[in-house]
């Protein structure tokens, strides 16, 4: 068997819809990527962009944001209070060279288990032509020439 | 040195640009009693200390030790593991030390492409020969060397261990003599200090608590780089499109910035519990973005928040321009060959 790098997609999930979807596309049978590992919250307007920086520097590959399509949010707009923030962070790591198709907003429905399960299966594929991301070792990694902190020289009396 | 039981002062900076050293001079009279209570042990900017002095010293002889400037070369990781053996207390000084402050922001680039542009190509350098800074070099004299420039701007912190921080670019003056008198009364008096790690001089609460200008609904349809506009007084910048970091910066300097028509720029580091400045303010800035209402077409809502989004013209150098290199991410993934982090 052939190593194929599978990447690690952390998903947060929108409870009312888009974690129904995912819920619907396993009580349908539906065979996807089990590359997204999905996290439920409230709301797509809950994911705080410290949320999406931090999975990326712990090793995951790639970041998707689901949620309810405009309009039908929960909460009346949360989905679009996500939008504007992730248009903003888009264009912020972009800077940070991370590329595009890393981190993504889908939209879906309650009932549109196909529609997540598709948008999992293209996002795994375009994160496995891009490669690992690795942030740990490939961008912090190799210490970059600093040498390794030493233990705390601090005497006892202070 | 002389021993006459005064409690020991050391300060040196690393990648930083001096006017921490000035603003501590500039605690006014004040300074007057600093030297009154310490003995200066190594303060090159004020002083003539050498190396050697501090190498010379037993450890743990300097009482207190500021620390400003982040970990730019090997000269100032050297610097800061030799101050942190000889000193008991060691402070982080000014957003350099605490975050990386401005030096940090090419941690969005190569060190190849920071030589690039400071020393290759600029309009304003002759260089012909394309003569860049070796750490080693052969001359009829003998060896030149040079400190290594390292890839990464790092924090104190992220070098060795830090026992308070007291954040700024620089710090202000009254909060510096209140951090100072807390360290001379526990040195002198024994009275307690606070916990290691703690962030000093600072009110742990945003800037804008401390910001004198009317605060309302917020609603911007694009965003206005300073020069773009003459702000209206006694309203809040944000409100009138400017960014201003207050949001998501720790007060403590009294809000001098926005109070005289200049966005906040986030010396201050992050709040308590925040992790990540840059991605707060973020936050904060996408939720005060008036386009797209519910209702609307997805094509079109997109199309809105993103014109918006457009007149922000350098976000992350906009919200970490102190705080990069405590960041999440720290630093930049190098893709191109002209050394930027830009992804497609």
């Amino acid at each position: 068997m052939s190593e194929q790098f599978e990447p690690v997609i952390v998903g947060f999930l929108c409870n009312w819809c888009s974690y129904r979807a995912a819920d619907l596309a396993g009580t349908a049978r539906i065979h996807y990527a089990p590359n997204m590992r999905p996290i439920r919250v409230m709301c797509s307007g809950r994911i705080d962009p410290q949320f999406v920086l931090k999975a990326l520097r712990e090793g995951a590959d790639g970041v998707m944001i689901a949620g309810c399509h405009p309009g039908e949010c929960h909460y009346v707009s949360g989905n679009i209070k996500a939008l504007r923030r992730f248009i903003l962070l888009k264009a912020m790591l972009r800077q940070f060279g991370v590329e595009e198709a890393r981190v993504q907003l889908v939209w879906a429905s309650a009932s549109e288990g196909i529609i997540l399960a598709a948008k999992v299966n293209k996002m795994t594929e375009e994160i496995r032509a891009l490669g690992p991301l690795n942030w740990q070792e490939t961008v912090l990694g190799g210490n970059n020439g600093y040498k390794v902190a030493q233990a705390a020289l601090v005497p006892e009396e202070v | 040195m002389t021993e006459n039981g005064k409690p020991k002062l050391a300060m040196y900076w690393a990648a930083s640009c001096g006017g921490c050293e000035i603003s501590v001079l500039n605690i006014h009279e004040h300074i007057l009693t600093v030297d009154e209570i310490f003995d200066i042990a190594f303060f090159p900017c004020i002083a003539d200390f050498k190396v050697h002095h501090v190498e010379s010293y037993p450890d743990g002889y300097i009482d207190v030790c500021l620390w400003n400037g982040a970990i730019r070369n090997s000269e100032g990781e050297h610097m800061a593991h030799l101050l942190r053996q000889k000193s008991k207390v060691m402070v982080a000084y000014g957003s350099c030390a605490y975050e990386g402050c401005i030096p940090a922001l090419s941690n969005l680039t190569s060190k190849e492409a920071t030589f690039n542009t400071v020393y290759i190509d600029n309009p304003t350098i002759d260089n012909p020969e394309g003569i860049i800074p070796l750490t080693s070099v052969n001359v009829p004299e003998g060896e030149l060397t040079l400190p290594e420039f390292y890839h990464t701007v790092k924090s104190l912190d992220q070098v060795i261990d830090v026992d308070y921080y007291l954040p700024g670019c620089p710090p202000e003056p009254p909060q510096i003599w209140a951090v100072l008198q807390v360290i001379v009364a526990g040195l002198l008096e024994g009275a307690p200090l606070p916990p290691k790690g703690s962030v000093v001089g600072v009110t742990n609460v945003a800037v804008c608590e401390e910001c004198k200008l009317k605060k309302g609904e917020k609603e911007i349809s694009r965003f206005y780089r300073p020069y773009e506009i003459v702000p209206e007084p006694d309203v809040c910048l944000l409100e009138q499109g400017i960014v201003c970091m207050g949001p998501a910066t720790n007060g403590g300097c009294g809000a001098l910035c926005p109070q005289v028509g200049i966005g906040c720029r986030g010396c201050y580091g992050p709040l308590p519990g925040v992790e990540d400045q840059g991605a707060k303010m973020l936050s904060a800035i996408a939720s005060v973005i008036g386009a797209g209402e519910v209702g609307m077409e997805e094509r079109e809502l997109e199309q809105r928040i993103q014109a918006v989004v457009d007149t922000i013209p350098d976000p992350a150098g906009t919200f970490y321009r102190f705080s990069m290199a405590h960041s999440l991410l720290r630093r930049a993934k190098v893709n191109g060959s002209n050394g930027k982090g830009e992804a497609k």
